[in-house]
């Protein structure tokens, strides 16, 4: 009788700490992508600007118009956003990890594309759900 | 007075696996947090407490 009930009590307990709906982001991977994407940031932003670079639907970056890149740089910004993009993938996938569900991860670069993409400020290129490029 | 304990454990028992299953769902709305979160921090936004307050407030 008291163990069914410990046991009882164990499960609400746990319920309620899952009620709390909050994912774990304390990893030292997770820190790791994010502070080299935060440094990486002031060397994407004229590019975000001047629209060679969009926010893909998949949560990643894409160099969308290199034309707009001139033809010295276009190596070292075609660098940096293979190198974001990494991280990106990175971070997804330890997010999901970081929660014990690596299956998880889909949905995870899910919600991350549809967030830098609402949040992407104006004059930025963003790519809507059926693929087609818009500025905001 | 024996059925009693068994009914608790089947309780238990259906609640863990409750348990079980919701931890299968995804959690979007911690997710969006989550993401909104490194996104302040790789776009370097400040974040704005004055804004949100007021947001979460009844009429």
């Amino acid at each position: 009788m008291r163990r069914a009930l410990v046991v009882l009590a164990a499960c609400a307990w746990a319920l309620v700490a899952m009620a709390q709906e909050n994912l774990d982001l304390s990893s030292l991977a997770i820190d790791r992508y994010t502070n080299s994407m935060a440094q990486r940031h002031p060397k994407l932003l004229p590019w975000y600007q001047n629209g060679a670079v969009g926010l893909a639907k998949d949560g990643t970056v894409t160099l969308r118009d290199p034309d707009v890149v001139p033809l010295s740089q276009r190596q070292a910004v075609s660098r940096l956003v293979a190198a974001e993009n990494e991280d990106r993938a990175g971070l997804y996938r330890e997010i999901a990890r970081a929660n014990g569900n690596p299956a998880w991860e889909p949905d995870i670069r899910a919600t991350f594309a549809q967030r830098w993409i609402d949040r992407a400020p104006a004059g930025w290129w963003v790519q809507n759900a059926t693929g087609v490029w818009q500025q905001k | 007075m024996m059925p009693k304990p068994r009914l608790l454990v089947c309780v238990a028992a259906s609640l863990a696996a409750g348990c079980i299953t919701i931890n299968i769902y995804f959690p979007a709305a911690a997710a969006e947090k989550a993401a909104d979160k490194i996104i302040d921090q790789v776009w370097h936004v400040q974040p704005q407490p004055a804004a949100e307050a007021p947001k979460e407030s009844p009429q």
